[in-house]
């Protein structure tokens, strides 16, 4: 295999390091989990333990085999494939969620059932929305950002065996808020429901997470830090400072699983849409748009359309998004003049986000013809074009007086919708089918066909399901504020619920055709992963260094 | 200009540096006047902090994912108000760690649901939504009423609360569990559970069955006080304080 000689005798430092952290982490799990009375603390408790436990034994035989030794040659991409297998196996498991729970509005007498409440809509939805931004576009983040990092500082990841820490450190942060949901577990702040425990942990998965992306930036051997790595460092930096101070709350116990936000009323309010509307702005759109910088101009071998754009929409995207936060809150208790500022900034938001759209359409400039030939650099630019449009609705939708109209409807889950399935859901996918033959080391994709067939129904499903969530949300919104010529309410509630089962059944269909086209790019990809190897080729560190020329 | 930022692109500390002064400067400026501006939150009479069967019946509330498709906030906008009673004030969630205005109203909103339906209607409705509103697609919660409610921690809660500004006094905290038990039960002496949370407080039994203090019971208790506190006969909307 390897020519170089990287002769360590005993146990990697890190290695031990985190083996050792592990064990503390292990006995303190114990304890909580022996010494606690309330059962859903009890609950967290197991998983964690488990979860230590099994890391133990792994790294145990690990450690005896010698495989945590980091071989400083290669690229660290063993975390990275582990990242993809993750990321298409979250993706269904959140849209399952999504589509099951689009299902009980559609037919509430088949799947509620009385007898298990864990089942309920209310308990699913936050399955559903981690399931999916967390989840999948975290785990797709984490991936791409290792791959990219590696190949943009041509540095092999930091941190020895760490990444692979922040790898499973984040899995179980995933298990632990999803079993949490289920069970009753929840904060209520929406897409930061985690409870305190889990909001630490992931705490010290994240500052392990910028650990490494920073340590790989110190080792590069590049001198420019490439665009993509601007905006995954946005990302990172910022999702911590969202999720720390959103998140600040005092237990009710030390083994209690339940807290109170530290923030009551209007203030907090006002912090949770602070948080929330920049997890949209820094996990779902600054982490994507590095994305789209590598790999598009990779895919269409083109090189970036202009740099002086990706500067100026990068600052400008990052310092108007969170002044957002407070178009979510318009006509509330939240003082007026706040209201204004994130209205006039969300509208604002619009050009930085139309910079980064034609950034990345451009790009394609002289690769036109490869949007009828590659249906992978077609869901890429499907992806930018969403982008454009989401970030186009997302102002208008913040202005006051539509807002009075659009706020609290379907026309919301819509907007979120254009922008998940088809931004985040497409420039993912784009990025995963680019990656899988790299990381693989095949030639190409199992069947360009395959991806064709994903590319045509998932379209067409984001595009049934906004279209019934436009008609449903407008419809609503205007059913609740009509009149009758006498000048009484014209419809009670129910009416307008009840109004809108036939868009119900639409938007449950088009989400499971984007669940049905994750599917078919899950077994494309198996497939690909099962295909022979393609000739050796430059998948290892190449550099001036002899010593870190590729040796297969 | 572009030279500069080259400094950046080959330093990365300074570009993290940078990146956390741009995003902080919007949150400073936006959110950080409204912990000392006076006028974000009204002065009102009637709001207080809630008694231990609501604060667990809240906590039920939120377990369950209620405000995944209830809101909490009445905007001042006039099919709401005549739909739902006058709009939300700031005050009237003071006391919310965390606030439930919500952001999605799949089912009505909730902020002056209490007094308006019975609580028969409200267990009826918990338990088969269906059976009382047939276009109704709420889950069902039937299950509530078979729970026991676990109050063991609700004085830890209490103590919690008022870690986080909640104004509960030490007599509150100290008769969290009583005062638990004797709002869910009819025939409990009044006196003293009136005098920490005032004469409005209701007290009976919520869910129908008094022989069981369940998880229905809180909920309910919860339900049936929202939006009742604030004493709208002596708050003046259009006063000059007031207006926001």
């Amino acid at each position: 295999m390897t020519s170089l000689p990287a002769p360590q005798s005993g146990a990697p430092r890190d290695a031990v390091l985190l083996f050792i952290t592990t064990g503390i982490c292990a006995f303190a799990a114990l304890l909580a989990t022996a010494f606690t009375e309330d059962p859903l603390f009890r609950l967290q408790g197991w998983i964690f333990l488990i979860a230590f436990l099994i890391a133990l034994s792994v790294m145990t035989i690990a450690i005896n085999s010698g495989r945590l030794r980091s071989r400083p040659d290669r690229y660290a991409d063993g975390v990275v494939r582990a990242g993809v297998i993750a990321t298409m196996f979250w993706a269904i498991v959140g849209m399952t969620a999504g589509v099951f729970i689009a299902a009980q509005l559609s037919w509430p007498d088949l799947l509620y059932f009385p007898e298990h409440g864990w089942l309920n809509f209310g308990r699913l939805r936050p399955l559903h929305t981690s399931g999916v931004i967390f989840a999948f576009g975290g785990n797709a983040l984490i991936a791409t950002s290792f791959y990219v990092v590696q190949r943009t500082c041509r540095a092999r990841l930091a941190g020895g065996v760490w990444p692979w820490f922040v790898f499973w450190g984040y899995q179980l942060f995933i298990v632990l808020a999803a079993v949490g949901y289920v069970a009753g577990i929840t904060q209520s702040k929406e897409y930061a429901e985690p409870e305190w425990l889990v909001d630490l942990w992931l705490t010290l998965v994240w500052v392990a997470y910028l650990l490494v992306f920073l340590g790989t930036l110190w080792k590069r051997k590049e001198p420019h830090i490439y665009v993509a790595n601007w905006f995954y460092l946005a990302f990172i930096v910022t999702i911590a400072l969202l999720h720390i101070v959103n998140n600040l709350a005092v237990p009710v116990g030390p083994l209690n699983s339940r807290s109170y936000s530290l923030f009551g009323g209007v203030q907090d309010a006002l912090l949770q849409w602070w948080y929330g509307h920049n997890a949209v702005g820094f996990f779902l759109t600054a982490g994507f748009l590095a994305m789209m910088y590598y790999f598009v101009p990779k895919r269409a071998e083109r090189p970036v359309y202009s740099y002086r754009l990706s500067i100026v929409h990068f600052w400008s995207l990052i310092f108007i998004y969170i002044w957002a936060g407070p178009h979510h809150l318009h006509y509330t208790a939240l003082p007026q003049w706040a209201q204004t500022l994130g209205m006039t900034f969300s509208i604002m938001l619009w050009m930085p986000s139309w910079g980064g759209m034609i950034n990345g359409l451009m790009t394609l400039s002289g690769a036109w013809d490869k949007l009828r030939t590659d249906p992978v650099i077609r869901m890429m630019a499907v992806a930018i074009a969403f982008y454009g449009m989401a970030t186009f609705e997302g102002p208008l939708m913040s202005i006051r007086e539509v807002n009075a109209l659009s706020h609290y409807t379907d026309w919301t889950i819509g907007h979120v919708h254009s922008g998940a399935l088809g931004w985040v859901g497409f420039i993912t996918f784009g990025a995963v089918y680019c990656m899988v033959p790299w990381l693989w080391k095949k030639d190409g994709l199992y069947s360009l066909k395959l991806a064709e067939w994903h590319f045509w129904i998932a379209t067409l499903g984001i595009l049934l399901y906004i279209c019934a969530m436009w008609v449903s949300g407008i419809m609503e919104g205007l059913m609740w504020r009509e009149y009758t010529p006498q000048g009484f309410l014209a419809n009670s509630f129910v009416e307008t619920v009840a109004a809108k089962h036939i868009e119900n059944v639409i938007r449950t269909l088009g989400g499971a055709m984007f669940l049905a086209g994750a599917v078919i790019m899950s077994y494309n990809l198996w497939r690909t992963i099962r295909m022979p190897s393609s000739a050796p080729s430059a998948q290892s560190l190449s550099g001036p260094a002899p010593a870190l020329v590729a040796a297969q | 200009m572009w030279k500069h930022h080259t400094k950046l692109e080959r330093h990365s500390l300074p570009l993290v540096i940078a990146i956390l002064i741009v995003v902080s400067i919007g949150g400073i400026v936006e959110i950080a006047p409204l912990f000392w501006l006076e006028s974000t939150v009204e002065e009102v009479e009637g709001v207080r902090p809630y008694t231990p069967l609501e604060l667990a019946g809240r906590d039920i509330y939120i377990r369950e994912g209620c405000y995944t498709c209830h809101s909490q906030m009445v905007r001042p906008l006039r099919d709401e108000v005549e739909r739902y009673g006058h709009y939300s004030l700031a005050a009237e969630s003071m006391y919310d760690h965390p606030f439930q205005w919500g952001s999605k109203r799949t089912g009505p909103d909730l902020a002056r649901v209490g007094g308006k339906y019975s609580d028969g209607w409200h267990k009826d409705h918990l338990v088969d939504p269906r059976s009382v509103v047939p276009e109704s697609v709420m889950p069902p919660y039937a299950f509530l009423a078979e729970k026991a409610l676990d109050y063991r921690d609700i004085q830890d809660k209490i103590r919690a609360m008022t870690k986080v500004g909640v104004p509960y006094t030490q007599d509150m905290i100290d008769n969290a569990k009583d005062d638990l038990e004797t709002q869910a039960d009819p025939f409990a002496a009044p006196t003293k559970f009136q005098a920490r949370y005032g004469g409005k407080v209701l007290q009976r039994d919520f869910d129908g069955e008094p022989e069981r203090l369940s998880e229905m019971d809180a909920l309910i208790a919860y339900l049936q006080m929202l939006g009742t506190l604030v004493d709208f006969s002596t708050y003046q909307a259009q006063a000059p304080e007031n207006r926001r």
